[in-house]
């Protein structure tokens, strides 16, 4: 454990006033796609035409502004790089002051860049890929909503506007996911991941109000320079509660069972919100609250247990499914499992966490563009035993999917590599038992990871062509393979440029707390763990592909072992739900409903009936006469001069 | 010869007669002198301009006087000295203060705002009657109508009852306080009954509310006699002297007729702001009324009335709450409790908004049983944000109709499918009924919330619980209409929209754009309007001057 609390002496940065238009416009960052999707969304039919040309734009500007906000940082001191900007107070009650303020640091402009970035990127993928859908203006409106909640999320100063960000992303996620409601399996999937995240957002809920109580308000300066003053026990249950919120938005067992089913949305949701950017937020909040879990140790442990059962669990779901989103998906599980878990071992990790959710971001969002290209050509078929042999008829989407897919195993010196090295090496510098049990956790991962992920490649881009009757795969048009190509330049690169000489964890400083040792490239290319990775990696690959690539895919499944099966079931957890929850909760609502008929409606109806008789006999009162109301202002005014005269 | 005394002579304080002319600031009367100017131009505008012409020049002139009045209204802000709450002007008779500016601002803003509902002309058609004159269903009606008369002299009726309006609140003693009810009320009985379609029933309103104001103003009267009585004076702070000195020693044993003062004086009051049992005129007369004069007298009438009210009980009767606080009690429950009970069962929707103006007049009286800075400026916060809301609601009431060049849909049920024909006309109704209803992020919860904290500061708390209790009760019919409009299949074709004109359209838009602004960003105002914590301000310069 006191590897644990090597950098865990408070870097609490005290924030600094915003000078200049740049940082304090910031609102504008958030301000901007909120217009956007005011104008679509209330501009109805009128905006079908154009409204996904002022999306774009908007989500442009946000990120043009994000930059320039990114430079007007870099030019202040390091420890002048923490800024508010002064919003508004929004509630003055008594003892609560809720104000609307925003923090602009490291961390988040960090978040603010991926999410303006990526987004964009992907609003102009959408245009192609959404052209021939009637209601593609809604989507613009509801991607530019999303953007400004997720926005609002991480420029929050305190958890309660956090909140509303965190409810804003929810509710466009739910929108985004059962977009195409007139199926039902999407508008059960967005039922489902809208009741999963209820179950989060209420632990959420619940830890800002303990917060309120101990700490007396919600504000981030004043929860963190107040942990001293708080019980053990509290600062456990707030860290349990917060964990639980990160849980239900990220994905993370036991609020895992929604991200596989929210593939039922379009392509591009998947890739921004379930992918790149609003599933992360779990981490984010993590890692914000950083100060707290260093301050329950318990609550901490919690976190990297989380991260590293969701980061096996998920990477075995992805090894059975043939369905190449929903594989993508439990991907997505297991690569924010390690986020988690590095957000769990406490400061050292904390760097490396983000700079992994950033290079995920890019490499996933790649693949997941890229799936959506693969099923733009075949007919929006997902089954990837229907694919096979795609490498040629798809010529670019098979580049910048493989970029991706080179990424995200972990290839050297490319993005993936550099960020997942540094969370396998902060798991083992924990030391103990624990960074052993957590390091191999992540070793074992990244052998799985090769596995599942060769497995997509192999099954989708090569081997023999096992299409439907009338498919005829096709490049898909410039405006979806130009956000994959910069993506795809990002997955190769962005991560040497994060790591390398621990640039960015330096840049993160000021929220998270210096780097615990110097960079040491050699070290961590020949560290035991570092080749154990690197063998790992190669294993899985060669592994799938003697089962994907040299052996022929059969185009039905096959039954497969009893792990296969679970790992195709999603390891029962729909299961577990039901028979838990889902069961006992429907026996629960039956005996409810029967107590709510007999007892509280009648009680209720009671009520009711009794004030519509109380309003029939009033009404009669009211008879169009006008001496019938003067002889009831007289009735009045005697009732008055009564009340009056008792005091005499 | 023995020295006669009248009795109370000295008391009286007879005014010293010199042949100096009396000074008047006329600068503190600017607003309402160019209100009353406008008013008299545009009687004259009515006999001097050819008809053609006249409605585009009474359009302009009492648009333009309105406005003029609202801005030199809000310069009079900075002209009120820093530390003291305001001025009197001409003999004490008129008090110029912030919470008097605020009310005229307000009632400016509101009455330029539904002065646009009043101007809107559809295919030549004004929600009023093409003659007045001429008998419900004649040939003379059908002649006029073809002929396209118009009653022009709706615009210097609006001005005179505006110029009532912004004097009522500032009014500093009882006689000219009865005059402005009097220049404010004479006005409206006349443009009640103007309503274009339904005219019978235009003309029932009208007179019920002429005779029922009648009989109320006679009990105001009787009331201001008593007070007279007791304090020798009709001037506000010489009456709160007397209270506070136990008697003015004008009559022994004076408590008698100062409560039955206090009572009947409250019963003038109260029927102006509609409080049950006081109310029977409001639903007959909102329903009767052209709509465009509802939502002014919803609107502005409403904070007129209870700014006077305000100040009479905050200023005059201040001393004696402990006297009236039970009253006020008993008619403030009974408010609550009786006009949300009714309105269940109303079907009619601009009787159903009646009702509701009933409620909220309910939960305002909260504040003024609370009789602190926080109730003052919470029931000020509540009445603009309020108006805004409700002429919102009467000018989307406009646009729904039974067929195209029908009557206005009263019936809720002939509202139902709106929401799928005209989604933004619904959404912008909803938003109002929600901002009625109290939920966050409109202005009406923050008003609410306002004047329920002020009355639970004042230990006013089972007051507070029927309040929300009430409003329970009247979310169930709001939300009845929402559902009404989004979720029932429409009988037929559902209802018939017509097209807003520019200003009815500016109108909605003005409300939604204020119920949002007040709900989600209500800091400035309540800060101008509530007393500041940290103490900055000097006590004085809180509240009503005396």
């Amino acid at each position: 454990m006191s590897a644990l609390h090597l950098a865990a002496e408070a870097h609490y940065t005290p924030a600094v006033d915003a000078g200049g238009a740049v940082l304090g416009g910031v609102w504008l960052l958030i301000a901007l796609p909120l217009l956007g999707a005011a104008v679509l969304l209330l501009g109805g039919r009128r905006t079908n035409a154009w409204g996904h040309w002022p999306a774009i734009a908007m989500s442009l500007a946000s990120f043009a502004w994000g930059v320039a906000a990114l430079f007007a940082m870099l030019g202040r001191a390091p420890d002048e790089r923490v800024i508010a900007a002064k919003g508004y107070e929004w509630v003055a009650v008594g003892d609560l002051s809720l104000r609307v303020d925003f923090l602009l640091d490291p961390l988040s402009i960090s978040f603010v860049l991926l999410i303006t970035g990526v987004g964009s990127l992907i609003h102009i993928y959408s245009v192609g890929y959404m052209a021939h859908d009637d209601d593609r203006r809604r989507f613009f409106g509801y991607l530019n909503l999303f953007v400004a909640a997720m926005l609002l999320l991480v420029l929050a100063d305190n958890y309660a506007v956090l909140f509303i960000g965190w409810e804003g992303v929810g509710l466009a996620s739910y929108l985004l996911i059962g977009f195409w409601q007139a199926k039902p399996s999407a508008a059960a999937a967005a039922k489902k991941a809208f009741l999963v995240n209820r179950v989060g957002d209420l632990g959420l809920l619940i830890a800002i109000m303990l917060m309120f109580t101990t700490f007396g308000s919600v504000a981030f300066s004043d929860v963190f320079t107040g942990l001293d003053g708080a019980s053990q026990g509290v600062l456990t249950a707030i860290g349990l509660l917060l964990l639980l919120g990160a849980c239900g938005k990220s994905a993370q067992l036991p609020l895992q069972s929604w991200l596989l089913d929210a593939m039922e949305g379009p392509t591009p949701v998947s890739a921004l919100i379930h992918a790149a950017t609003m599933v992360t937020a779990g981490v984010y909040l993590i890692v914000r609250s950083g100060l707290v879990f260093q301050a329950a140790p318990a609550a901490q442990l919690a976190v990297a247990v989380v991260g590293a059962a969701t980061l096996l669990a998920g990477a075995i779901i992805g090894c059975a499914k043939d369905d190449i989103k929903k594989a993508l998906a439990g991907s997505t599980m297991s690569q924010i499992g390690y986020m988690t878990l590095a957000a769990g071992l406490g400061p050292i990790g904390y760097a490396a966490a983000i700079a992994h959710l950033i290079t995920h971001g890019f490499f996933k969002a790649g693949l997941f563009l890229g799936a959506g290209s693969v099923m733009h050509g075949m007919n929006d078929e997902v089954d990837m035993r229907k694919y096979g042999g795609l490498a040629r008829s798809m010529p670019i989407t098979f580049a910048t999917f493989g970029a991706g897919y080179l990424a995200i195993i972990g290839v050297p010196f490319l993005s993936g590599w550099w960020t997942k090295e540094g969370i396998i090496q902060a798991a083992f510098d924990v030391g103990g038992t624990q960074g052993q049990v957590l390091g191999w956790a992540t070793l074992l991962g990244a052998g799985l990871t090769a596995f599942y992920m060769s497995r997509i490649m192999f099954m989708t881009f090569f081997g023999a062509k096992r299409w439907d009757d009338g498919v005829h795969p096709h490049e898909s048009p410039a405006s979806m393979t130009g956000p994959m190509v910069v993506l795809a330049v990002g997955s190769l690169g962005l991560g040497a440029l994060l790591v390398f000489n621990y640039a960015f964890a330096g840049f993160l400083a000021p929220v998270v707390g210096e780097p615990h040792h110097e960079f040491d490239l050699a070290h961590m290319l020949t560290s035991p763990y570092s080749l154990i990775a690197l063998g790992v990696m190669v294993v899985g690959v060669g592994f799938a592909w003697l089962r994907y690539g040299r052996a022929a895919v059969p185009r039905e499944a096959p039954k497969g072992n009893f792990v296969t099966v679970a790992a195709r079931n999603e390891l029962y957890g729909n299961a577990i739900n039901e028979g838990l929850l889902m069961r006992p909760g429907q026996v629960l609502t039956k005996a409810l409903v029967a107590i709510d008929t007999h007892v509280v409606d009648g009680l209720v109806n009671k009520v009711g009936t009794g004030v519509r008789d109380g309003s029939e006999g009033l009404r009669r009162t009211q008879s169009g006469f006008a001496r019938t109301y003067a002889l009831t202002m007289l009735f009045g005014a005697a009732i008055v001069v009564a009340a009056l005269a008792v005091r005499i | 010869m023995i020295p006669v005394t009248l009795p109370g002579a000295a008391l009286m304080a007879a005014p010293v007669i010199t042949e100096e002319p009396p000074a008047i600031d006329y600068g503190l009367l600017a607003p309402m002198l160019v209100i009353f100017g406008a008013g008299v131009v545009a009687v004259i505008v009515e006999t001097a301009v050819p008809q053609a012409r006249r409605r585009v020049v009474q359009v302009a002139l009492t648009l333009a006087a309105v406005a003029a009045a609202f801005v030199l209204t809000v310069l009079q802000v900075g002209m009120l000295p820093a530390d003291e709450a305001g001025a009197t002007v001409a003999f004490a008779s008129v008090a110029v203060d912030r919470p008097t500016l605020f009310l005229q601002g307000t009632i400016l803003l509101l009455g330029l705002i539904s002065l646009l509902l009043i101007a809107e002309h559809r295919n030549g058609e004004s929600a009023f009657a093409a003659q007045a004159a001429a008998v419900p269903g004649s040939d003379e009606e059908r002649a006029h109508v073809m002929a396209g008369s118009q009653h022009t002299e709706v615009y210097p009726l609006v001005l005179f009852a505006l110029l009532g309006m912004q004097l009522f609140p500032a009014a500093n003693d009882f006689l000219t306080m009865f005059i402005a009810l009097e220049v404010m009320s004479l006005p409206l009985y006349l443009l009640c009954g103007l309503a274009r379609r339904r005219r019978l029933f235009s003309q029932e309103a009208a007179v019920k509310y002429f005779l029922l104001g009648a009989f109320s103003s006679a009990f105001f009267l009787f009331g201001i006699a008593m007070v007279y009585g007791y304090a020798g004076s009709v001037n506000f702070a010489r009456i709160a002297e007397s209270i506070d000195a136990g008697g003015a020693g004008v009559v022994e044993n004076g408590q008698p007729l100062l409560l039955l003062g206090i009572g009947l004086v409250a019963v003038g009051l109260l029927f102006k702001v509609g409080a049950v049992p006081f109310h029977n005129w409001k639903p007959d007369v909102y329903q009767g009324a052209p709509t465009p004069i509802t939502a002014l007298m919803a609107s502005c009438t409403l904070v007129a009335a209870f700014g006077a009210l305000l100040r009479v009980f905050g200023v005059a009767f201040g001393g004696a709450a402990a006297d009236w606080r039970p009253m006020m009690w008993i008619v403030a429950i009974l408010t609550m409790v009786v006009a949300a009970v009714i309105a269940v069962t109303q079907r009619d929707v601009k009787r159903l908004l009646a009702y509701s103006s009933v409620v909220h007049a309910g939960f305002i009286l909260t504040a003024v049983i609370a009789n602190t800075a926080e109730g003052l400026g919470g029931a000020l916060f509540y009445l603009a944000a309020y108006g805004f809301t409700t002429i919102g609601a009467f000018a989307v009431i406009t646009l729904v109709r039974t067929h195209e060049n029908g009557p206005e849909a009263g019936d809720i049920t002939q509202w139902a499918g709106l929401g799928r024909t005209s989604p933004l006309l619904a959404g912008a109704l909803t938003l109002f009924l929600l901002a009625f209803a109290g939920i966050p992020l409109t202005s009406g919860f923050i008003g609410k919330f306002a004047v329920f904290e002020a009355a639970v500061a004042a230990d006013a708390t089972p007051l507070v619980v029927v309040g929300v209790l009430s409003s329970a009760v009247t979310a169930f019919f709001y939300v009845r209409i929402i559902v009404q409009m989004f979720f029932a299949e429409p009988e037929g074709d559902g209802p018939t929209v017509v097209k807003a004109g520019a200003f009815t359209g500016s109108v909605i838009g003005i409300g939604v754009a204020a119920t949002l602004v007040l709900g989600v960003y209500p800091t400035p105002l309540l800060a101008e309007l509530l007393p500041d914590p940290g103490g900055e301000t000097p006590a004085a310069a809180v509240g009503f001057t005396r």
